[in-house]
């Protein structure tokens, strides 16, 4: 009859080599994951030392023409870092490294915010800045909905910048913008747009109208190459 | 307006970055930066999810390394033999070929149990028709000249029915099924007796069963997971747990039906019940890797879905009908591995689909929002590719993992079975094709036996 009987050392060896593999898995993994994180902090250390440049370019040269100021002026890497950072908190856990990471940006996008506003008054150029408020402490769909008509309205208005920020970020920074602007968490997503708060969905022919309204913006045509 | 051209490079690449990787990920079913606002509940779920998934590939991962270890530990064992054999004695052997409206394949089945290389006086076939409509008995009469054939015709009352009708007639001291479907290779019987030859407590020899004349990608799909079959059975032959003794030519002894009786319905699969009945009792089920059995397949996606889910819900019902067996160490491998293994891949299949389901869902369901919300977006669409983005998750290299040591099964399945065209890409069919439509039937079948419903055999 049957003469096979369990060998449980080979089941015990089996689950050794499939703990070993895991453990494998996981430290490639984890090598990976903090290439990705290193590769964060360069950007980011990239975008701070550009916007601290600009800073300072900005306050050497303010008593002198504004065509002065250099190309580099603008961060020019922040929206690519916005959606890694958004990559990373879904697939590399929310880390505390993430969370810090974000922090980071969050800061980032408001000295940007402020510099670009800063040049766009001084120099009289044309410009439009939305701050968006949004939350991921629960379930908002119409941000969801605000967010892809952001979007779209950046890619129709190539002047237009849009900075992003959690409501739930825990920086001191961000509050004090949503106490300035009086955002209520009952009421995200919420707007800024020319220091007027909007809450709310807004769908894109009222904010192309705001847009182009208090920023006297044209819809985009091909940018020219300027020499 | 050196300042305003100076600020719309700035903004321009901004706006770039923004809508290049935001388009991008969108595609991928990835909501952008903004838009990651409805997060925290589904954290919970996607948590459990998780959890799931990583329990469900940590035993795929298992079964996969046992089999891998069963294999390196007996590599030398598995030998495939080169031409005719000789036996010391060729004991009578009665083949049954049961037959259900199968007239443009019967003939073939009966003409290669004619062929197979075993002394004719030592082989009686039985032919047996069970109430075909389509002139399959007709085709059977044909063979009414050979001395050693021997027809039956009765009202259809299903395979096991035609079975015992052959059991209850049968003479010799071994009993072999060949479905009307299939062909034997002529050196098919020789091989598998031999095996009994060799060891007096084998009860039962099962095939090597592979795909004949694969035609479409259907065909070859199967064609590839038959050769994996050939492979895990031969594994699960030396750990003496096979679970399925299958109808093309499994060969056994006479002793086994008369002490546990003749076939039962089975849930429709009476070759896996008989098995479950053997292994409960601790009679010996062995797997002859050399002994080649062809065999026709669905050729559409629906014949093979409806052959699946009866074969899934036989394995469901069969567990069920068996679970006294589980886990307990007397009935050996086949209750401590076989069996679940059999229920964490049905759970692992079936989850992954829902999983990709669910982010196939999404990702329509995101495409949907932004065309309700902002119509159709052209501008900005750019396909370029960054490394970052691959998702680097321990699961993904287990999961590769797994499909690796998968193709190895394939690969080496079809070393064993001879397959002239190793390295055709045609096995890479397999993935898509099961990968797709078996979650359905799984699912299927688990749902179908919550409620009773049993599926049809055609």
């Amino acid at each position: 009859m049957n003469s096979n009987i369990i060998d449980w050392k080979k089941y015990l060896v089996v689950f050794l080599i499939t703990v070993g593999l895991f453990f494998t898995a996981s430290s490639v993994s984890n090598y990976f994951g903090n290439k990705k994180i290193d590769q964060l902090k360069n950007i980011q250390d990239k975008i701070a030392i550009d916007i601290l440049s600009s800073e300072t370019q900005f306050s050497l040269l303010s008593e002198l023409s504004c065509k002065n100021i250099p190309d580099s002026v603008f961060s020019r890497e922040l929206g690519e870092l916005g959606n890694k950072l958004e990559w990373s908190q879904d697939n590399l856990g929310d880390t505390a490294e993430v969370s810090y990471l974000k922090k980071y940006y969050s800061l980032l996008q408001i000295k940007d915010y402020l510099l670009a506003k800063k040049i766009s008054e001084r120099c009289k150029v044309k410009s439009a800045f939305i701050l968006y408020f949004y939350t991921t402490a629960e379930n908002c769909a119409l941000c969801r909905e605000e967010s892809l008509v952001l979007s779209k309205l950046r890619a129709e208005y190539p002047e237009l910048r849009v900075y992003s920020f959690d409501y739930s970020t825990d920086l001191s920074a961000v509050k004090a913008m949503i106490q300035i602007y009086k955002i209520k968490d009952t009421e995200l997503p919420a707007l800024v747009i020319d220091d007027d708060a909007l809450t709310g969905f807004h769908d894109i022919e009222e904010l192309s109208a705001l847009v182009e309204e208090s920023f006297k913006l044209k819809v985009a045509e091909p940018v020219k190459a300027d020499s | 307006m050196r300042g305003s051209c100076l600020r719309q490079h700035g903004s321009e690449d901004v706006i770039m970055y923004l809508s290049k990787y935001a388009l991008r990920l969108r595609s991928e079913g990835v909501c952008i930066q903004p838009a990651k606002c409805y997060i925290k509940k589904e954290h919970i779920m996607a948590s459990f999810s998780d959890i799931t998934l990583y329990i469900l590939v940590f035993l795929s991962v298992y079964v996969q390394v046992f089999f891998l270890i069963t294999f390196i530990e007996n590599r030398k064992k598995i030998v495939t033999r080169k031409g005719g054999i000789k036996l010391l004695n060729y004991p009578a052997v009665t083949i049954a070929v049961p037959s259900w409206n199968e007239k443009d394949t019967v003939g073939k089945t009966v003409n290669s149990v004619l062929n197979l290389n075993y002394p004719e006086d030592k082989i009686k076939i039985f032919l047996i028709d069970d109430g075909s409509t389509d002139g399959t008995m007709e085709e059977i009469k044909k063979f009414e000249k050979y001395s050693n054939v021997k027809i039956f015709q009765k009202q259809n009352g299903g395979k096991h029915t035609a079975l015992n009708l052959a059991l209850e007639n049968l003479e010799t001291d071994f009993f072999g099924c060949l479905d009307a479907d299939s062909v034997a290779d002529p050196e098919s019987l020789v091989r598998i007796m031999s095996y009994f030859e060799k060891d007096a407590s084998v009860m039962a020899v099962a095939p090597s069963v592979t795909v004949y004349e694969p035609k479409n990608i259907i065909q070859y799909a199967q064609k590839a997971e038959y050769h994996m079959g050939v492979y895990f059975k031969k594994m699960l032959g030396i750990l003496g747990a096979i679970n399925v003794t299958p109808g093309p030519l499994t060969v056994f002894r006479k002793k086994v039906f008369d002490d546990l009786g003749p076939y039962r319905h089975g849930h429709s699969t009476e070759d896996m019940e008989i098995a479950y009945r053997m292994q409960k009792n601790l009679y010996k089920i062995e797997h002859c890797n050399d002994a080649y059995v062809y065999t026709n397949t669905p050729k559409t996606v629906r014949k093979l879905y409806r052959q699946r889910l009866r074969w899934i819900y036989g394995f469901i019902n069969n567990t069920i009908d068996y679970r006294d067996v589980l886990f307990k160490k007397k009935y050996g491998n086949f209750a401590t591995f076989t069996l679940p293994m059999g229920v964490v891949s049905i759970f692992s299949v079936s989850f992954l689909f829902g999983r990709i389901a669910y982010n196939a869902g999404q990702f329509i369901y995101s495409k949907f929002l932004q065309f309700s919300t902002v119509g159709f977006d052209f501008s900005a669409r750019s396909f370029s590719f960054d490394p970052f983005f691959i998702n680097t998750r321990s699961f993904v290299f287990l999961i590769v993992l797994i499909y690796l040591l998968v193709l190895f099964a394939i690969l080496f399945g079809q070393k064993m079975t001879k397959e002239k065209n190793m390295f055709s890409l045609r096995i890479l069919y397999f993935f898509p094709v099961f990968g797709v439509i078996a979650p359905i039937w799984f699912l299927k079948g688990i749902y179908n036996t919550i409620l009773a419903r049993k599926p049809s055999w055609r």
